[in-house]
Formats: structure tokens, C-alpha cells, sequence
């Protein structure tokens, strides 16, 4: 019984959220308002069991929203197969992406941190007008400067750039298809996500 | 007049490389370098003859090219063999075209996800439900900039929609300020959006735009937004005119 209150809860939240939900959080507010019922004690676990259980319910093909992972939170969204019947209800137009944004953006995502220099290299072509595009729309953000001569600005993606496109972190995005034939003692160049970074980190 | 027009179809010189090995359907490991010369100038030559802004960077590539094929010709010296590790002189292209491809690859497989606004939605993205009389006294006026932006956005739009303009017809602002009073004496407020006509021209666009800030200018008209950064209403300041609900 509890836990159908508790799920009760949790969806009551994640509904009511503007942004994706942590499941940290939930289980903290969880905690405080179910106090006395749990003798202060709830597990991320268990939250995260019933967040699954809400999810699978929605899967069902009678619910037209779906419980989504998104930048490290819960959120629901209309399921795709819904699209083109929602966008006729829309009244504000979807961003637009030119070819030219996109590939700086791909190059940005993959590559970050990455100066414009180096996605200039890449693409062989200026690309300042496009990367302050992608700035404008909040899809990529200033991580700082390089420690290099001229100190050129270092760019990644933003959380945003996570929820516009529906991702967890960076790692659902979809892998690079690399060309093996050349590329043996390439294949490290490829995945600096992770590393250790010699600039200094402004949080933006 | 000279007219500068920049393309889009190609977003720079690898792409354009790109372009002609598929269009060849060549191998993009063994490119034959005197071919795909011959077809990159001449691509240029069009640009050049359709009077477009050809960047530097194609005029760079084009040099790369023909050094290439130079170095092609020649016999390879015994020094450059051993030094350069073999030194067939496309290398280093083929690897900047490959590095290229894969993200010109990944952009379009990005493209292809499921994207919010566009395929999955959240609650209250709505914008086209009648504002409330309580709403409408919690709203702000816009500024010129916020009115600017939104000019933006449907010049941008109206450029992707019609990308040909071939008739050129008058358009007096006189008239578009006949034409706002009119909607808004038979609607009340208004969307700016709607101000607009899906299919306008440019000229049309920027025609009402002035109508519209002539009008504000005579305070005959409000622009609004419930939110910062919401959705712009237009609404008569006349009483005249009145709120039809």
C-alpha cells in the first residue's frame, strides 16, 4: 500500500517538474514528506525500482507520454510516434539547424573540449558565425580557456544540449563510425570526454 | 548592381570534395587526383561565374590540389621515400577528408534523433490558448528587442520558405497599418505570429513590421508578453476598437 502512495509521489513530481529530475532529489524530498513512515530511512534503490515501474506502465500503447532519462534526470514527454499530430498544435517552430551548425555542434559534442580553432581544422571552414549560434541557442557553453598562447576559448556541449536531444549523458550518443582501414593508431584521438584538461574550468 | 550571394549547399572545400568523390563514385582511399582537380576548379569557376563569395579556404584547397598532382607527377626522390614513410602526397588529405566524413556523418545522425520540440514534447509547450484577463495584467510590455528577435525568426523562416522571389510588388507600410487595424478590430489581440501571413515575402514581412512600430509609436497598439521571452500579443490600445470575447 505504501508503495503505491510512494509512486503516487514520485510521479506527482516528476510531472510536475520543469526540468528533469534527479533521482537524488527525489529521494530527498521523498524522505521528508514519507519521514515517519519509513522511520527516516528511503533508498535511492527502492525510488529508483519504482521509477522503473512507472516507466514500463507508460510504455503501454494506450499512454501517449513516456518516462525518459534525460541529462541525468526523469522527465515526461510525448512519445515520438506523436510527433506530427503535436506539431500541428505547436505554435512556436522547433529550432532550426543548417548543415553548417550541425557539424560545428557533432564536432563540439565528440571533440569537447574544443577550441574553434581546432573545429575550424576539422571543417575547413570559419567557423565563428556558427559556433556563436550554437551559443545563442544554449546548445554549447564556454568551459573556459585554454592555457595555450592567446588563450582561445575552449567549447562543450551544455546540459541543454542534453535535453534537446534527449540524452542521459554523453555517452548514449551514438558512436562515431571510425574508418579502420587507416585509422589503427587513430583510435585514441578520438575520445577525450573524459580526460583531464589543462584550463580553468568556469562553470557556464 | 553587384549582388554577393553565398550558398549553403557546400559548407566549404572538404565538403565539396566529398561531394564530387560520390558523385565520381570514387574511391576515397585511391582518389585520382588529376580528375577530381579538374572537377574541383571547375566548380570553383561556377561559383566564380554566378558571382559567389568564394572563401579564401577553397582557394587554398584548390593550391592543395594542384600541389598534389605535381608531386604525383614526379618521380618519388629517394630522400622523401624514406622520410616520409612511404609519402604517397594524398595522405594527409585523405585523412582530413575521413575525419571530416565522420562528423559530417555524426551531424546528420544527430539530426536524425529524437529532438524536443520536434518529435517528443512537454507538458504546456502550447501557445495558442486565449489569454486571460488576469494574465494579460500580470504581462509586460516588449521591448524593441524582443520585437527585433522576433523579426529575425520570421525573416529567417521566410527565407527558408521561399527561396525564390520573382515578382516584385509594391508594399506600402500605409496599407499594412490598414491591415493590422482590421484584424485587430475583428479579433481583439492578436499573436504577433499571426500578424504575419505563412507566405509572405521578405519585403512584405519588414512592411508590416514598420506598420506595426508606426503603430506602437502612436500608441494606438500594445505588444505584450505574459512571460519574458513568452509568446508577443498585440492588442489595441483604442477602446474603440474593444476586446471581442
Amino acid at each position: 500500500m505504501e508503495d503505491m502512495r510512494l509512486k503516487g509521489a514520485i510521479e506527482a513530481l516528476i510531472f510536475a517538474s520543469e526540468l528533469p529530475l534527479k533521482l537524488e532529489k527525489i529521494t530527498e524530498l521523498l524522505a521528508g514528506d514519507f519521514a515517519g513512515e519509513f522511520d527516516g530511512h528511503l533508498d535511492k534503490k527502492e525510488v529508483k525500482t519504482l521509477i522503473e515501474n512507472i516507466r514500463e506502465e507508460y510504455e503501454d500503447e494506450g499512454r501517449g507520454i513516456s518516462l525518459l532519462e534525460i541529462a541525468g534526470g526523469y522527465q515526461f514527454r510525448t512519445k515520438t510516434c506523436h510527433a506530427s499530430l503535436l506539431q500541428k498544435l505547436r505554435a512556436k517552430r522547433p529550432p532550426k539547424f543548417g548543415r553548417a551548425a550541425m557539424e560545428a555542434l557533432a564536432i563540439i559534442a565528440y571533440r569537447q573540449p574544443v577550441t574553434r580553432a581546432e573545429i575550424e581544422d576539422l571543417r575547413g571552414v570559419d567557423s565563428g558565425g556558427v559556433v556563436r549560434s550554437l551559443l545563442e541557442k544554449r546548445l554549447v557553453k564556454i568551459l573556459g580557456k585554454k592555457e595555450v598562447p592567446g588563450r582561445p576559448m575552449i567549447y562543450g556541449t551544455s546540459r541543454f544540449f542534453l535535453e534537446h536531444f534527449g540524452l542521459r549523458d554523453l555517452s548514449q550518443l551514438p558512436s562515431l563510425k571510425e574508418f579502420v582501414e587507416l585509422d589503427e593508431n587513430e583510435e585514441g584521438m578520438i575520445s577525450p570526454l573524459n580526460e583531464e584538461l589543462p584550463y580553468d574550468a568556469i562553470e557556464g | 548592381m553587384n549582388y554577393q550571394v553565398v550558398l549553403d549547399s557546400f559548407e566549404g572545400p572538404l565538403d565539396l570534395l566529398l561531394h564530387l568523390i560520390k558523385k565520381h563514385e570514387l574511391d576515397i582511399m585511391d582518389i585520382p587526383v588529376a580528375l577530381i582537380t579538374d572537377q574541383y576548379l571547375k566548380h570553383i569557376d561556377i561559383m566564380k561565374t554566378l558571382n559567389l563569395d568564394v572563401a579564401g579556404e577553397y582557394i587554398l584547397m584548390a593550391a592543395t590540389l594542384m600541389h598534389i598532382k605535381s608531386k604525383m607527377l614526379l618521380p618519388p626522390s629517394e630522400e622523401e621515400e624514406t622520410e616520409e614513410d612511404g609519402g604517397d602526397p594524398r595522405e594527409e588529405l585523405v585523412k582530413r577528408l575521413l575525419e571530416y566524413k565522420k562528423y559530417k556523418e555524426a551531424s546528420e545522425e544527430l539530426l536524425s534523433m529524437d529532438m524536443l520540440d520536434r518529435e517528443n514534447f512537454l507538458k504546456g509547450f502550447v501557445e495558442d490558448v486565449e489569454i486571460e484577463d488576469s494574465e494579460e495584467d500580470a504581462s509586460h510590455d516588449v521591448t524593441l528587442f524582443d520585437l527585433m528577435e522576433a523579426l529575425s525568426d520570421l525573416l529567417k523562416e521566410a527565407k527558408a520558405f521561399n527561396p525564390h522571389e520573382v515578382n516584385r510588388e509594391k508594399i506600402s507600410v500605409k496599407d499594412k497599418i490598414e491591415i493590422i487595424i482590421q484584424k485587430l478590430s475583428a479579433e481583439g489581440s492578436l499573436t504577433f505570429r499571426s500578424l504575419f501571413d505563412k507566405a509572405s515575402s521578405k519585403n512584405d514581412i519588414i512592411a508590416t513590421f514598420l506598420a506595426l512600430l508606426e503603430l506602437m509609436k502612436m500608441k494606438r497598439v500594445r505588444a505584450f508578453q505574459g512571460e519574458t521571452f513568452g509568446v508577443i500579443r498585440i492588442s489595441s490600445s483604442e477602446k474603440s476598437l474593444g476586446t471581442v470575447h
